[in-house]
């Protein structure tokens, strides 16, 4: 299990980065945390010519909040995120996903961006990203180009992203107030992808009624229940209200079979986990009422 | 194949190098620099028998490659113990609690607890399991190993306040 | 203080904690060179043509080798689990001309560095021949599968049958029959080392030397001199340290003939350690079993026969320990029970899957998971309480030793015990009934939290016989040679212990020597939980005569009476008179040619002895778990978890106690998560830790772990049973009963999987 050989570029400027990638096209790939690419070149199932590491680009390795919205720089850490103060004030979530994310050891390198870019099937960032509508910045030779979270996942470790771009930055918008969030997934294991997976936002009217959701179910790629999302709108919160929520956002959704759980096994828990998100995420958001009305 | 030279600073001294772009970190440590404490167990980033600790991290040294490190301070099990007549804590606790039996996984986990105790002198016993969740044992059943890291976080501060309470030679 | 009994640290640990262990993967010889074994992608196929010639020429490969370069290649034998028949679909280490199953060896690699090995592994052409597939041991048997080995009809090399009274006559009394099919799941030891081999052979005296991780190092020596034409004498095994067994790891396999045939062949020292991609398909797997039991029981409980048929999947070949797992399972199905009809019929099959052999509590734990379940839905029909009816049927200690019957293959006379009350005491400990409480009140809530309980007797201790040398050094110390080997559990500090107790010495001052060929004539190594029970025997008769020895040294040295001397505190001393004393270092030199032969005596203090039986003693014990389960998602969680054993006498009860809890955390991962699975073309599924799951840290509790050495053993010395199981045997029974109760539905097959249990609760639900 030792890689094949390649060409190593490790630029240190964001531009000559693009130019690099930019020049080598789709014989290159890029090296961000390696926590997911490193294993799968060691089973020689990657094999790119050339990497172009952008783990000395300081340029991508930021974390801020800017106008009331949460940068964040493609390199940045997955732990770093996970205990950043900032975003888990405005964007909770992110801590809750950031934490079924692997390990200690595996989030110490691996990178948010990275983990989008790879969009590997029910990885927690990308739901998380999708259900707080984030914006991509996407960066080639010529120029940059934003693409909202759900336009970027198109399938199984297949998003937007050009040959010649790289995945800047990372913009989630201001959180909205009175709003609360869950992040709920089971695994076979701790700390594995998840069998079945659920994020929700909700955010409650001043009456406590659902004055908006957000709720995305893993899948191959995020999956926006957009029929569950309007079906709690403008309700008071319930048990049944989310159970028949719930049972709108997986009707007719496609998963995978694997040895691990068939596909209707991960239909069924999705239902389940989305449920209890909505419900904790509407606990969370009265709960945030009562603190700030 | 071209090679490059690569200067790690690896438990205190600085080391150089030279290898292919492809060598991965823990070949390098292991062949390169002769530290074959840092143990191979799946080299897909699972067991955890490779942790070393990057800059202080913990991290999975199959999955990065040696010229990644380039400048980087690098911990080994080999660094742990203050002197080859002294085990530090979490080793004089491991023996202690028998929170060993093979070994093969050990060095990953010492170098892991070593960072969560520098994180959070007083870990409860989840916050031990999580952060020994990326290190697989497959002999002890990790009930000894919690044990063992619990009690040597109160050895270490124990170790600490007396050396605070102790007279200052200055 | 004596040492036995007592919880010393372990002699083993320092040089592991402080990353100086010297691990196969750690060895490096001068011009040692790498391999890599190239292996079949096809489940079952013929070898059309294998052409190297485009890796022979990447630079940095110094060869390639296949079986058109091994004339008159042999078959690895079985050394123990002989049935007859099964020798007819035993392995050559490469394949000559078809392959049987995925990650069968075709051709050996060696390069400059295990890099350029693997590049050149790319670079072999294989044309594959494919051959149609059969997966499933029920449809091998079948008329239309296609046959493995030619001489082997229907796919089963050997079957066999285990008779006790009359099942028949006795089924037809009985009130309630069980008729049910249970399954056990392939997975398997999954050491956290891989394998790995560093061999050199020496052109100038003809030595080839061999450093790997064994089970048995001189079982390997002798198979490997057999396989290579090399004599004995001329290989040189050294075992060093070993990152874990479980009995997976160290049988002979493939490559402990072609990594020292290659470093032969190319006259280099050659290095290679499995990744763990090539582990997951080329390591002994175990466990897959298929049972279609009958159970025939009394109103009030009383269990009056049993009838069992178990298929055993064996993959592709028999390998070494050829029917050790069906003979276990077809023996111990039993287990704590007195069933005075029992009969069982047991197959062995032949698959396209990866060859099966031992893993920890072998055939026991799939047979435990079955007669336990057997038994709770026997409860359930019954009106009883589960512990109830085990009491109503355990062996009870009066009757023993209880003798089983005649059982072909297998010793099945338990020696002692006390198995109800150890079920009662560990009842008692987890206080059974406010655990059943607990349930109940859960339920009422609409959680679903269960109790579940799973009895056990294990095996271990097995003969046929071990070896010890025991001397005194010049310096005094106290030096122990046995045959048995490390594979991390410990075993060098439980001797010198044994050895320091029967020679009055510090154990600071005793040294254990296994696993080197030059230095060890003889010894079956360590499995069966033996080293121990048959090491630690051996080890106190050596210790008797070295004794001996230094008592007849020193009377007549100090011409007194050997009677009227004594041992203590390293010393022989007259009685009452202690200033007339020798150390071990003077007697030492008394021993020396000279002074010994003016004096008569046979040179030097250094004696043997070998301990051989035919007997086995039997630990046994209890495991309860209390465990709630998610009804929508089919997760499970382990509340609380109890290990109690009877291990007949503790040497080190926290080694004893660390293998109870390794144990149930590998039981653990059996009974929810572990499965190597395989897709209709026999393609293997779990061929990265992403798809094999070993529990993590998270994924076990703390446990309670208590041993107990209420019944020592009378088959040896030292009253020991080995203690190396306990922890797994009972554990996918416990947890599939707990599960069960937790649910309301009756599991019969492992793993417990979430959308399996999600199943089981529709079927319910949904009458």
């Amino acid at each position: 299990m030792k890689p094949a050989g390649f060409e190593y570029h490790d630029p240190t400027t964001l531009s000559e980065a693009t130019a690099l990638l930019g020049r080598l096209g789709e014989d290159a790939r890029v090296l961000a945390g390696g926590q997911s690419l490193v294993p799968l070149m060691n089973f020689r199932l990657a094999r790119p010519a050339h990497l172009v590491d952008l783990n000395r680009v300081a340029e991508l390795d930021f974390l801020s909040v800017e106008g009331g919205q949460l940068r964040i720089g493609a390199m940045i850490r997955q732990r770093t995120l996970e205990r950043s103060e900032d975003a888990a004030a405005g964007w909770p979530l992110l801590r809750e996903a950031a934490g079924f994310i692997g390990h200690v050891q595996i989030r110490n390198r691996g990178t948010v961006g990275g983990s989008l870019a790879h969009a590997f099937p029910s990885a927690e960032l990308p739901v998380a990203m999708v259900t707080l509508e984030a914006a991509l910045v996407l960066q080639g030779e010529g120029g940059e180009r934003t693409v909202g979270a759900e336009d970027f996942f198109l399938g199984t470790m297949t998003t937007t992203l050009e040959p010649g771009e790289l995945l800047r930055e990372v913009r989630v918008p201001a959180p909205a107030a009175r709003r609360g969030a869950s992040f709920q997934e089971v695994s076979r294991r701790y700390g594995d992808f998840a069998l079945a997976g659920a994020a929700a936002l909700v955010t409650l009217d001043r009456d406590g009624t659902v004055a908006g959701a957000r709720l995305t179910l893993t899948g191959s790629a995020p999956i926006r229940a957009r029929d569950a999302e309007t079906a709690v709108m403008g309700e008071k919160p319930s048990e049944a209200l989310f159970r028949e929520a719930a049972r709108r956002a997986v009707a007719g959704i496609e998963q995978d079979s694997d040895m691990h759980a068939s596909a209707d096994y991960r239909r069924r828990a999705c239902e389940a986990l989305a449920r209890r998100a909505l419900a904790e995420a509407a606990q969370r958001a009265a709960a945030a009422m009562e603190d700030s009305p | 194949m071209s090679t490059r030279d690569i200067t790690v600073r690896v438990n205190g001294a600085e080391r150089h190098g030279e290898a292919e772009p492809r060598k991965l970190l823990s070949d390098f440590i292991r062949d390169d620099l002769g530290l074959t404490g840092t143990h191979v167990g799946c080299e897909h980033g699972v067991c955890g028998a490779c942790t070393v600790l990057l800059n202080g991290d913990p991290v999975r040294s199959c999955l990065m490659f040696a010229v990644q490190a380039n400048g980087a301070e690098i911990d080994t099990v080999e660094g742990l113990a203050p002197d080859a007549d002294t085990l530090h804590p979490l080793q004089e606790k491991f023996q202690e609690r028998h929170g060993l039996q093979c070994g093969f996984c050990t060095p990953g986990i010492l170098l892991t607890a070593r960072a969560l105790l520098r994180e959070n002198p007083h870990p409860g016993d989840t916050e031990i399991r999580e952060w020994i969740s990326g290190n697989l044992c497959r002999c002890t059943g990790y009930t000894n190993i919690v044990t063992a890291i619990r009690e040597a976080a109160g050895l270490m501060s124990e170790e600490e306040a007396a050396a605070a309470s102790a007279p200052r030679k200055d | 203080m004596p040492y036995i009994g007592s919880s010393v640290k372990r002699i083993e640990d320092v040089p592991l904690l402080r990353g100086i262990g010297k691990y196969v993967g750690d060895i490096r010889r001068p011009g040692m060179v790498h391999a890599a074994v190239l292996r079949s992608t096809r489940a079952h196929a013929r070898l059309a043509a294998i052409d190297a010639s485009a890796a022979l020429k990447l630079p940095g490969v110094v060869g390639v080798l296949t079986a058109a370069d091994m004339p008159g290649l042999k078959t690895i034998p079985m050394r123990t689990g002989q049935i007859d028949g099964l020798e007819r679909s035993q392995q050559t280490p490469i394949a000559t001309d078809r392959v049987r199953y995925v990650g069968e060896p075709v051709a050996v690699l060696v390069a400059r560095d295990r890099y350029v090995a693997e590049d050149a592994l790319e670079l072999v052409e294989v044309t594959y021949e494919e051959l149609p597939v059969v997966t499933d041991a029920h449809a091998a048997m079948g008329p239309d599968a296609p046959r493995l080995h030619d001489a082997v009809p229907r796919n089963v090399p050997a079957d066999f049958e285990v008779e006790r009274g009359d099942v028949k006559r006795a089924l037809a009394e009985c009130d309630l029959v069980i008729e049910e099919t249970f399954e056990t799941q392939r997975h398997g030891a999954v050491p956290l080392e891989t394998r790995g081999l560093v061999a050199e052979f020496d052109e100038t005296n003809g030595m080839l030397t061999v450093w790997g991780p064994t089970k048995m190092t001189h079982t390997n020596w002798r198979i490997l001199s057999e396989l290579s034409g090399i004599p004995q004498s001329a290989i040189h095994f050294i075992e060093p340290a070993v990152g874990g067994g479980f009995g997976g790891r160290g049988e002979f396999y493939p490559e402990d003939f072609l990594i020292p045939f290659a470093a032969k062949h190319f006259r280099q020292p050659v290095c290679w350690i499995e990744d763990r991609s090539e582990n997951l398909k080329a390591l002994n797997q175990s466990r897959e079993q298929t049972y279609r039991m009958r159970l025939g029981l009394r109103k009030d409980g009383t269990v009056l026969a049993m009838d069992a048929e178990i298929l055993f999947d064996m993959g592709g070949y028999t390998r070494t320990h050829g029917g050790v797992p069906i003979v276990a399972s077809s023996a111990m199905l039993r287990g704590p029970l007195r069933i005075e009809n029992y009969h069982c019929h047991a197959y062995c099959v032949l698959t396209n899957k990866t060859p099966v052999g031992t893993y920890r509590s072998p055939g026991r734990y799939e047979a435990n998971f079955v007669r336990e379940r057997l038994l709770d839905m026997a409860a359930h029909r019954l009106g009883l309480d589960p512990a109830e009816l085990r009491r109503r049927n355990m062996i009870r200690p009066e009757e023993m030793p209880y003798d089983h019957g005649k059982t072909p293959y297998h010793y099945t006379i338990y020696d002692s015990g006390d198995l109800p009350g150890q079920l009662e005491a560990a009842l008692d400990h987890m206080g059974y009934e406010e655990l059943q409480q607990r349930c109940t009140d859960a339920r009422a809530e609409g959680r679903a939290m269960g109790v579940g309980i799973g009895c056990f007797v294990e095996t271990s201790g097995i003969g046929p016989w071990e070896y010890a040398r025991v001397e005194v050094g010049n310096n005094g110390g106290v030096v122990l040679y046995c045959g048995i080997n490390s594979v991390g559990q410990g075993i060098a500090t439980a001797l010198s212990q044994i050895v320091a107790d029967e020679m009055c010495v510090s154990i600071d001052d005793v040294r254990v020597v296994h696993g080197d060929t030059a230095k060890v004539p003889y010894g079956n190594g360590s499995n069966a939980s033996r080293s121990t029970v048959m090491g630690g025997s051996a080890a106190v008769g050596a210790c008797r005569k070295v004794k001996d020895k230094l008592l007849r040294l020193a009377s007549a040295e100090l011409e007194i009476d050997a009677g009227d001397l004594e041992l203590a505190d390293g010393r022989i001393s007259a009685k009452g008179a202690p200033e007339r004393s020798l150390d071990f270092a003077a007697l030492a030199r008394l021993a020396l040619p000279g002074p010994a032969l003016a004096q008569g005596f046979t040179p030097g203090i250094s004696e043997e002895d070998f301990f051989a039986t035919d007997k086995r003693p039997f630990p046994y014990g209890v495991h309860v778990v209390l465990v709630e389960v998610d009804r929508e998602t089919g997760m499970i969680e382990i509340l609380d978890y109890l290990v109690m054993e009877d291990v007949g006498r503790k040497i080190n009860p926290m080694i004893v106690e660390g293998q109870m809890a390794g144990g149930l955390a590998q039981g653990i991962g059996g009974a929810l998560l572990e499965e190597f699975a395989y897709d209709e073309d026999g393609q293997p599924q779990s061929t990265s830790f992403m798809d094999y799951l070993m529990p993590t840290a998270m994924d076990v509790p703390q446990g309670q772990f208590i041993s107990t050495e209420d019944f020592p053993s009378p088959h040896n010395p030292l009253g020991v049973k080995g203690a190396g199981e306990g922890g797994i045997t009972a554990a996918g029974a416990a947890l599939a009963n707990a599960v069960s109760n937790a649910l309301g539905v009756e599991i019969t097959r492992l793993p417990l999987k979430p959308g399996y249990l999600l199943e089981l609760v529709d079927a319910k639900d949904k009458p």
